[in-house]
């Protein structure tokens, strides 16, 4: 049976401002059907934003949702599920969003490990403002800011989000929606700051200044660099040069998780919090 | 009966007024002379079923606190001059979305990190003007610690009534200030809540003027699954380009706050009577010049004092009946003449504007004041 879904959405709301063709939607899909697999309540549930096309999606899904300044979603995000423990927070951002204004709260999200989950879509690009390079445009690439070719070095966003302490951390392309959902509905399950990479697609601003204007050829450049994480395990590392390594980079099992989070606390943060209260709250 | 004396720093009451009020939320980032304010919400919040955090900086604070409300938790932060200035983009959110919360800045010399440690009041006009676009302003000036526990309560009543951001300003010897003070009955203080909505979920709008300037808000997770946005919005809270629109939605904000000055508008007349001069002050300035006051009477001279506990929104018409009644109005600041600046355009040559603007992190004297109160009888 077909997935229904326009009982997430508002449907008035629609037709969305994205581009014919842009990736976004492919991981709001997604987003929903993981919903929809962890059985979460439309009410129980907050998605907030910051700024910029991704930061578009609450807008559209029929649940409280916030839309908030550029880069600054996850502090709400915190204030809210600090506020309210036992609700489902997701958070949607760009990957100028997440990580350059953004990037103070971001690596603190996940240092911090409060149990939301947050969906970076990575389109390279400031879709929004008209195509300026991001911590996330790869050497030697054009930007309305970068016209003579990129200098500026790239984040891995899931590296960062790993060594900065999220417990689950998983990237995917808009290439494979359905392994997104799989990431995603991880993510909602995992007890604990989640972060999920969909590598997305920006023919309008990053495709048109790098010869693939149309979604399609944006979407086949970014399939012909995806390297599944198992296979760039053994590759050398001038053959990962400006590759999408995809997979999950840590997961509950992880083996690497033993050693990496050895400072790592015992319990969620809200948790820890709900303990303080019980023993100091007054009789 | 037994009365509720006990000793209190300005930063306790602060703190203590909040949780009276029915704060439960705090976000917060440390800074002098600020963070003693943090510190007691972290210890007493958790007794209170109430959460605390320490973010990353004053940005994250300053969102933290305003997604706390839109929870449905009261929500406190507290800084000082660098971090009222880092607070100042989503501030102007709470203002746009409509977000009952309160800051306390307590300030400091300034610019930049300026004066940590020392007594200022350099942020009057920021907390007027600090964030970008218009919006209505509530700010309080408290002088002595009953008025910090008095008007910290009121700073969240009015957060709550008019769905703004209420802004607490103390300067920094109020906050560090300690005294014995009785605090009022609990039982007797008038505590307000967002009004909430009558109506059933499909039936609501999150900017519904239905209701009047100040629509009911509901708060996350209770059924109303609604949008909220920083961008200009209609009532549903989608965002609207709508120049008609835009423009009604801008008036009734201002309109919010202005069409109820007469409720919010708050200062002490001192020995004002007869007086042929006036000592315009607020915050810890004014209780030098209180002194001042006090020993040019036995002098027989003619001074009075209008002190300010609201200094935002000014009481204009009571500025406009001073310039045509007396011969000079005194203006103490520890800035450089931030709030003279204003009353000098109410006086338009009618009366006198003679300043007195210390900023070197050192009170004014009581004895400063007087010379000069003697200079212009
Ligand atoms: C404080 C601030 N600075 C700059 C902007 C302008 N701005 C809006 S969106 C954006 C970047 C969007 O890029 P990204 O986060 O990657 O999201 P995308 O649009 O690609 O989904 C910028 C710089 C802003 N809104 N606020
Ligand atoms: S500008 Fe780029 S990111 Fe924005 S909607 Fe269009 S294709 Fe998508």
């Amino acid at each position: 049976m077909a997935f229904d879904y326009e009982k997430y959405l508002r449907m008035d709301k629609i037709p969305h401002l994205w581009c014919p063709g842009c990736g976004i939607g492919v991981v709001l899909k997604a987003m929903l059907r993981a919903m929809e697999n962890v059985n979460w309540e439309r009410n129980d549930t907050a998605f907030v934003s910051g700024i910029g096309c991704t930061s578009r999606a609450p807008g559209y899904i029929d649940c409280n949702t916030l839309h908030t300044t550029h880069g600054r979603g996850l502090t709400f995000a915190t204030g809210i599920k600090m506020a309210q423990p036992d609700k489902n927070l997701v958070i949607f951002s760009g990957d100028g969003d997440a990580t350059a204004i953004g990037g103070n709260h971001f690596i603190h999200a996940c240092r911090r490990n409060i149990d939301m989950t947050l969906i970076v879509v990575n389109n390279n690009i400031y879709g929004m403002t008209g195509g300026q390079h991001s911590p996330t445009t790869p050497i030697g690439f054009k930007a309305s800011t970068t016209i003579y070719g990129n200098v500026d070095p790239s984040f891995d966003i899931c590296l960062l989000a790993r060594a900065a302490g999220a417990t689950y951390v998983a990237r995917s392309t808009v290439n494979k929606g359905r392994t997104l959902e799989q990431y995603i509905q991880r993510g909602f399950e995992n007890k604990g700051f989640s972060v999920i990479e969909a590598v997305s697609n920006c023919h309008t601003q990053f495709g048109r200044k790098n010869n693939m204007s149309d979604p399609i050829s944006s979407r086949k450049w970014i399939e012909d660099r995806e390297i599944p994480l198992a296979k760039a395990r053994d590759m050398k590392a001038e053959d990962l040069k400006n590759m999408v390594i995809t997979g999950e980079f840590i997961t509950e099992k992880s083996d690497l998780e033993r050693w990496e989070n050895y400072n790592r606390a015992e319990k969620e943060y809200t948790e820890a919090y709900s303990d303080i209260i019980k023993k100091v709250k007054k009789k | 009966m037994k009365k509720n004396i006990k000793f209190y720093s300005g930063a306790e009451l602060v703190a203590k007024a909040a949780i009276d009020a029915g704060c439960r939320f705090f976000g917060g980032y440390p800074i002098t002379p600020s963070s003693e304010i943090a510190e007691h919400m972290a210890k007493e919040l958790p007794k209170v079923g109430g959460t605390f955090i320490q973010m990353e900086d004053e940005i994250a604070a300053m969102g933290s606190v305003i997604g706390a409300s839109l929870a449905g938790k009261k929500s406190l932060t507290a800084t000082s001059g660098p971090g009222f200035s880092l607070k100042q983009e989503n501030l102007g959110y709470a203002y746009m979305a409509e977000v009952p919360v309160v800051i306390c800045n307590v300030m400091r010399g300034g610019p930049s990190t300026g004066l940590p440690t020392a007594l200022a009041q350099a942020d009057i006009m920021q907390a007027k003007w600090g964030t970008h676009g218009d919006h209505p302003v509530i700010a309080l000036t408290p002088a002595y610690l009953e008025e910090v526990y008095e008007l910290t309560i009121k700073a969240f009543n009015y957060s709550e009534i008019y769905r703004i951001p209420v802004i607490l300003l103390l300067d920094e010897l109020i906050a560090h200030l300690s005294t014995a003070i009785e605090l009022p009955d609990k039982d007797l203080l008038v505590i307000k809540d967002r009004r909430k909505p009558t109506v059933t979920p499909d039936k609501y709008f999150p900017y519904d003027t239905a209701y009047g300037d100040v629509p009911p808000m509901a708060n996350f997770f209770e059924g109303y699954r609604y949008h909220v946005t920083g961008l200009s919005h209609n009532k549903t809270g989608f965002p609207t380009t709508d120049p008609d629109l835009v423009q009604a939605d801008q008036e009734r904000h201002l309109r919010k706050v202005n069409a109820n000055k007469g409720k919010i508008i708050d200062f002490e007349s001192y020995k004002m009577k007869d007086a042929d001069i006036v000592v315009f002050a607020y915050g810890s300035t004014s209780r030098a010049a209180r002194v001042a006051i006090d020993n040019a009477r036995k002098l027989d001279i003619k001074v009075g004092m209008v002190r300010l506990r609201v200094i935002w929104p000014l009481p204009e018409a009571e500025i406009l009946k001073l310039c045509s009644k007396v011969k000079a109005i005194i203006v103490p600041e520890m800035n450089m003449g931030q709030l003279s600046n204003v009353i000098e355009k109410y006086a338009a040559d009618r009366t006198k504007i003679v300043r007195i603007n210390h900023v070197g992190g050192v009170p004014i004297h009581p004895s400063n004041i007087l010379d000069v109160i003697k200079e212009v009888r």
